[in-house]
């Protein structure tokens, strides 16, 4: 039951970052490797804001600095749609060098300002406590994981289908060049699908802050590589594949390293991707939202 | 006399190759203006062009102004309403929710859309992409009516259609062209003659004929020898 929990828990976390990739993708076919920006951004964000609040609190510290983290990720990611990646459309390769470049260069500024050692986040103690759940001992984090992607993927879900932003984005993501002849300027689509997908991927940094305890440079790219793999499994463009994906990759991680070695959960995923690819070339599932 | 649309030194590079090579015409004000040609001389890349879909070099006015340099939604805005030639229906979205998209203004037109295809208004809930090749045709079609346009650019609109629809989509044209002006592509040379007022022709990306409809049509040698078509009326 623990590693069932522990592996969606992870899941969720993968999912927050790949449903924005996946967004991305579907709407602008840009392949955004500046994603795992977001999340160090985002996870950073929060601990420098709970490092200053040292009186307050530990539960509106922790709240105010996951709140900061959100919104220095929403901002920084619409930031990097209107100036980095906005001149660039239509121009791939150019995309690609452009947020890798800001992936890399995002981790190494980290590490000047801060250095590369991991740092302490400090979280409400309910958070490492355990909850009984037909005979396991789950601990609190991984609930929080769960419902937190919950939420995330239904408020993506209604925001798709039930407003028109959402409208313009699943057109947009099967026929771009009808949505603009239709006079729709998709341009702010573009920058709202990067916010959006930047606040997510820094709520997994906020809450991968939580999971590891601790907040580290390299933590927004070694969570990209899963979450790349989620949306080449879940289909690009598809939000209930990434979700289905999210959660599958968790748990064959989970299982391989319990089951097999430490260590092979990671291969096992990268197997999971092959046998996907063989099999069903589009991913899990075509169909978008 | 420039028309409503007047289109002057209108080039296109597609890859290799210069698929306009300098086209002028004039789109009257009211009825349709045809615009013909044997297949790939480049009649859907002008109107691709005309709605700053494709890179474009020369003049593109609308009422008299400039607009070659404007972006697409900026050109739809300004009143150009575009059927394209594949219909582009976006088939995860349900007839619905299509036609909300192309939404512009506070007032869209249902009451003329659902009069004239009754049928979109029973199948509201149904994904377009389920949608027989004549329902997405008027979904299509409806999208481009929803909204007060200057000038509608349709681009084959009975392409793979059955006789019988054909026929309907040439009433709907000849109602839409009381309503705004039209500049039509299409191969079915009985829809021009019915709807048609003017003609313009090109030929591997140059016009070669400009003129009334019905006397162009009229002229079976001309009709053979520009179009490669005897035509049915």
């Amino acid at each position: 039951m623990l590693l069932t929990v522990t592996g969606v828990g992870l899941g969720a976390l993968y999912f927050l970052i790949a449903s924005g990739l996946s967004l991305i993708y579907g709407l602008m076919g840009v392949l955004n490797f500046a994603h795992g920006a977001f999340i160090t951004v985002g996870a950073y964000a929060m601990w420098f804001t709970e490092s200053k609040l040292g009186g307050v609190p530990i539960w509106p510290r922790f709240l105010l600095g996951a709140l900061v983290g959100l919104v220095v990720g929403a901002v920084f990611a619409g930031l990097v749609e209107l100036v980095l990646i906005r001149p660039l459309y239509r121009r791939h390769i150019e995309q690609v060098l452009v947020t890798v470049g800001l992936g890399l260069s995002t981790t190494a500024l980290v590490i000047a300002i801060w250095g590369n050692d991991a740092r302490p986040v400090p979280a409400p103690a309910w958070f490492g406590e355990t909850t009984t759940l037909a005979g396991a001992n789950i601990p609190n984090d991984r609930f929080l994981l769960i419902v937190s992607a919950l939420v995330v993927l239904l408020a993506l879900t209604a925001f798709l289908k039930r407003t028109r932003y959402g409208l313009i984005i699943r057109a947009g993501v099967e026929n771009r060049a009808m949505v603009t002849a239709l006079g729709i300027d998709v341009r702010r689509a573009f920058t709202l699908v990067f916010a959006i997908g930047g606040v997510a991927a820094a709520l997994a940094g906020v809450l991968s802050n939580v999971y590891f305890t601790t907040v580290d440079p390299g933590r927004g790219t070694s969570l990209l590589i899963f979450a790349f793999i989620v949306v080449v499994i879940g289909g690009l463009g598809s939000l209930r594949g990434t979700a289905a994906a999210a959660v599958v990759v968790g748990l064959v991680q989970q299982y391989a390293n319990y089951y097999a070695s430490s260590g092979l959960g990671d291969l096992s995923v990268v197997l999971l991707l092959g046998l996907v690819l063989l099999v069903r070339p589009r991913g899990l599932s075509g169909s978008f939202a | 006399m420039s028309g409503l649309l007047s289109v002057r030194d209108l080039h296109v590079h597609l890859g290799e190759s210069h698929v306009l090579q300098g086209i002028e015409f004039d789109v009257p004000e009211g009825g349709v203006t045809a615009l013909l040609g044997r297949n790939g001389v480049g009649k859907t890349t002008t109107l691709r062009a005309l709605m700053g879909l494709v890179d474009r070099r020369g003049s593109i006015k609308l009422g008299g102004e400039e607009i070659t340099a404007t972006p697409t939604h900026r050109i739809v805005r300004r009143g150009v309403g575009y059927v394209p030639e594949d219909r582009d229906v976006f088939a995860g979205l349900t007839v619905d929710e299509n036609l909300r998209l192309a939404e512009r203004d506070g007032d869209p037109r249902y009451e003329l859309v659902y009069d004239l295809f009754p049928e979109l208004k029973e199948r509201g809930r149904q994904l377009a992409g389920t949608l027989s090749g004549g329902q997405q045709q008027m979904v299509a079609i409806a999208r481009a009516l929803l909204n007060e346009n200057r000038v509608l650019l349709v681009d084959e609109p009975t392409k793979g259609l059955a006789p019988l629809l054909v026929t309907q989509v040439a009433d709907v044209l000849a109602r839409v062209s009381e309503l705004t002006t039209v500049l039509l592509v299409e191969q079915n040379l009985g829809v021009v003659q019915r709807v048609a007022r003017e003609a313009v022709v090109l030929d591997t990306g140059r016009v070669v004929h400009i003129g009334p409809a019905k006397e162009l049509l009229a002229n079976e040698a001309m009709v053979h020898r520009m179009l490669g078509v005897g035509h049915a009326a």
